[in-house]
């Protein structure tokens, strides 16, 4: 009997792992869609060992039975998961030959953030002709590091060079069939980091230079994974404050944090993907899983700034397993014209004496929806939990939304939980009285965010507050008269 | 310096001032008094360009430059201060980095450097020494909790940082006690020079017994209904206002 196209392609499907049948695609771009040859392409491209590859195979086979979630507050036309391609090459190749070329509206920002003119280039694809100085800042960094015995790297090399370290934790924070974007992320990430902290050490420096410098064109599908071991300390900050003009729409990330006995983790973020233009044209959506575990008097704290993307779906959270471990969740979530973000936290209490704290600020303007979702879940093993929560909202004009919606789940009896929400309006009268003191309205608003918002931002590192300060502005801009 | 002519205010359609004239030169300290909603803090937030009013006949001139088209914020820049009768809160935002905020922006506005942290620093110490107050207050957030009577010492303490050429004060002295009311009356008197000048809104007496004014009128229904020296005040202490307005209706 003849077999039809459909038939060899169902076959293909399940077999070519056996047949080798794969091989044949070596171009630097697969084609779109998604299937097991392609996962097993990706990780074939990517040099990947063979537990690796079947781990991504588990959780292809997890993702094709799950269904996109719908009940975040978020209405977007569903992506096309077949019209996608999944793995890219890296570029080598600069998009432009000069700044001259770049679209100076996007140069304007790059100068509001005060971002050098090397950094510039590298970060909107300028072709940059010397080494830059952070190469070799990198090189000295890396050193440091290594002198600790710290590891930071990609997570593809992580995947080469520490299997056992990869192996024994990828997965086990956030698993493959989480949820719809996680098991998506885990079968196909292209690259991301991955941190180790050894026993007993205090990673000596942000790392956020390194991180930096790495930043320009990451892929969709970002992975990052960071132990800290025994007794270690580390910050780490994610992302940058300039606008990133990715043209890949959907964004899937997975973030895993371990911080086991005695240790710490300070994760911070800065999100400023492509929002979409004022029509509401465009914009990444950005579906990211984020989640900590903290064993015995462990802590993790995530602070974050999200100003980007046209749909935001992220709730960075801790599984409190350990007795007197701290989480904490402190964001700084904006929307602005057509935007729209539904963030918040889970914390979860397992261990007794658990304590978390949720601070959320909120700030919608234009016509965007901001929303709040957090869950406080208190197990019955969890004796004297604690959490304190506040969720702010400070909306800008009539058109946009701001909404809340906190779940407390507390099945022990001596748990403490405590909720505040506020909501408010930037009113024409506190403009006005910026005004009469000699504030424009722009910078009269920059002010008012800026002091809505202190709580938070007094919680990122320095350099980076003073970043994401000038990020508030320049994301409302022109949204009030 | 001010100079107010036949003006016209409202908001959608509803006349609150009705043809105000009033002259005011350096040097000079006036007081507007008036019955509740006769319209006088309407009046100061026109001077300062509050854009809810909308001024459909007549002019306000400052130092020869009619202001119909200025910005709040340039008012502000030219000199202009209103002392507010209902301070806004800013939460978040001490009061040391409004003023400090403040300044730097009329400074641009002039061409001139940001202020050095130094003389910033000095300057705030000395203001706040001028108004009795305690340097803490200076780190709380701008209004937020502020007793009435703080927030009215803390407009004065603006005033005296800004040093406008011309300060509208609207009802800075309710809410204020016997010692408030001197330490904030003794901070507009070091103001006074002879280039700047005074609006006092007032409803009471009282004040003017510190600042004492060189011209007070009597403002009723949008239109300033009698205009006097000092002693003026005193009369409409003791007659009530019953007494301008049946004078008004003749
Ligand atoms: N924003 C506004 N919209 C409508 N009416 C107003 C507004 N502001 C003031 N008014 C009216 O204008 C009149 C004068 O008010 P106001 O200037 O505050 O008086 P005063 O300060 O003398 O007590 C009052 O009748 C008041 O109700
Ligand atoms: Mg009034």
């Amino acid at each position: 009997m003849a077999y039809t196209e459909e038939e060899l392609k169902k076959e293909l499907e399940t077999k070519e792992y056996e047949y080798g049948f794969f091989t044949d695609i070596e171009a630097d771009t697969l084609p779109k869609g998604l299937n097991e040859e392609i996962v097993i392409a990706i990780s074939k491209k990517k040099e990947e060992p063979e537990w690796m590859t079947e781990w991504r195979l588990q959780a292809f086979r997890a993702w094709k039975e799950m269904i996109e979630p719908e009940w975040a507050n978020i209405r977007y036309k569903k992506p096309d998961f077949q019209d996608i391609s999944y793995y890219s090459a890296p570029n080598k190749k600069p998009k432009y030959n000069s700044l001259d070329e770049v679209d100076p509206e996007l140069l304007e920002t790059f100068k509001k953030l005060g971002i050098s003119l090397d950094e510039q280039k590298k970060l909107a694809g300028v072709a940059v002709d010397i080494v830059m100085d952070s190469v070799s800042v990198a090189t000295t960094f890396k050193k440091t590091l290594a002198e600790k015995g710290i590891i930071f790297c990609s997570i593809s090399e992580a995947i080469k060079e520490h299997p056992e370290l990869v192996k024994k934790y990828i997965g086990t924070v956030v698993p493959q069939k989480d949820n719809f974007y996680a098991a998506l992320n885990s079968a196909v990430f292209s690259d991301g980091s991955f941190c180790y902290i050894p026993k007993g050490v205090r990673c000596p420096m942000e790392l956020s230079t390194y991180f930096r410098i790495n930043q320009a064109g990451t892929g969709q599908f970002e992975r990052t994974l960071v132990i800290a071991d025994e007794g270690s300390y580390v910050s780490y900050l994610e992302g940058c404050t300039a606008p990133s003009r990715d043209e890949n729409q959907l964004h899937a990330a997975v973030v895993e944090l371990i911080a086991l006995d005695n240790a710490e983790i300070k994760y911070s973020t800065v999100q400023n993907w492509y929002p979409g233009d004022k029509e509401g044209q465009g914009g990444v959506f950005n579906f990211v899983t984020k989640r900590g575990l903290c064993e015995k008097n462990a802590k993790i704290s995530w602070t974050q700034v999200e100003t980007g993307s046209a749909i935001t779906w992220k709730y960075p959270s801790c599984i409190l397993k350990g007795d007197n471990s701290i989480g904490e969740f402190y964001s700084i979530a904006v929307t602005n014209n057509f935007q729209q973000a539904d963030t918040g936290t889970k914390m979860v209490h397992l261990g007794k004496n658990t304590r978390s704290t949720i601070i959320s600020k909120g700030i919608s303007a234009g016509k965007s929806q901001n929303s709040y979702r957090g869950l406080v879940q208190v197990n019955s093993r969890a004796e004297n939990a604690r959490n304190f929560s506040q969720c702010d909202s400070l909306l800008m004009g009539n058109e946009c939304g701001a909404h809340t919606f906190p779940y407390i789940e507390a099945k022990n009896k001596t748990a403490q939980i405590e909720h505040e929400a506020t909501t408010s309006k930037i009113g024409e009268d506190q403009i006005f009285y910026c005004n009469q003191r000699g504030i424009d309205t722009e910078k009269a608003i920059a002010l008012i965010v800026n002091g809505f918002s202190k709580e938070v931002l007094n919680k990122l590192p320095m350099e980076f507050a003073v970043e994401a300060q000038k990020l508030l502005e320049i994301s409302l801009e022109g949204s009030v008269g | 310096m001010l100079k107010i002519d036949n003006l016209h205010a409202g908001v959608e359609g509803n006349e609150i001032l009705n043809g105000i004239n009033l002259e005011v030169n350096a040097g000079e300290v006036h007081a507007i008094m008036g019955p509740n909603g006769s319209g006088k803090s309407t009046l100061a937030a026109v001077i300062a360009g509050k854009e809810e009013f909308e001024v459909t006949e007549g002019t306000v001139i400052l130092d020869g430059e009619d202001l119909e088209d200025s910005a709040p914020e340039e008012r502000a820049h030219k000199g202009i201060f209103m002392s507010f009768q209902y301070p806004v809160e800013i939460p978040g935002v001490t009061v040391t980095n409004f003023m400090r905020t403040a300044i730097n922006e009329s400074r641009k506005a002039r061409g001139l450097e940001e202020m050095p942290a130094n003389q910033m620093l000095k300057l705030i110490r000395e203001k706040s020494e001028l108004l009795e107050i305690d340097r803490k207050f200076l780190s709380r957030s701008l209004n937020e909790g502020f007793s009435g009577g703080e927030k009215k010492r803390n407009e004065i303490f603006q005033m005296a940082m800004l040093e406008p050429k011309l300060a509208i004060l609207d009802e800075t002295d309710s809410g204020l006690d016997i010692d408030a009311l001197r330490i904030v009356a003794n901070g507009v008197n070091k103001l006074r020079s002879e280039s700047n000048a005074v609006i006092v809104i007032t409803h009471y007496q009282r004040l003017l017994e510190y600042i004492v004014p060189d011209y007070v009128h009597v403002l009723h229904e949008g239109k300033i209904v009698k205009s006097g020296t000092k002693e003026l005040a005193l009369e409409l202490e003791e007659k009530g206002y019953d007494w301008i307005k049946n004078e008004a209706v003749v």
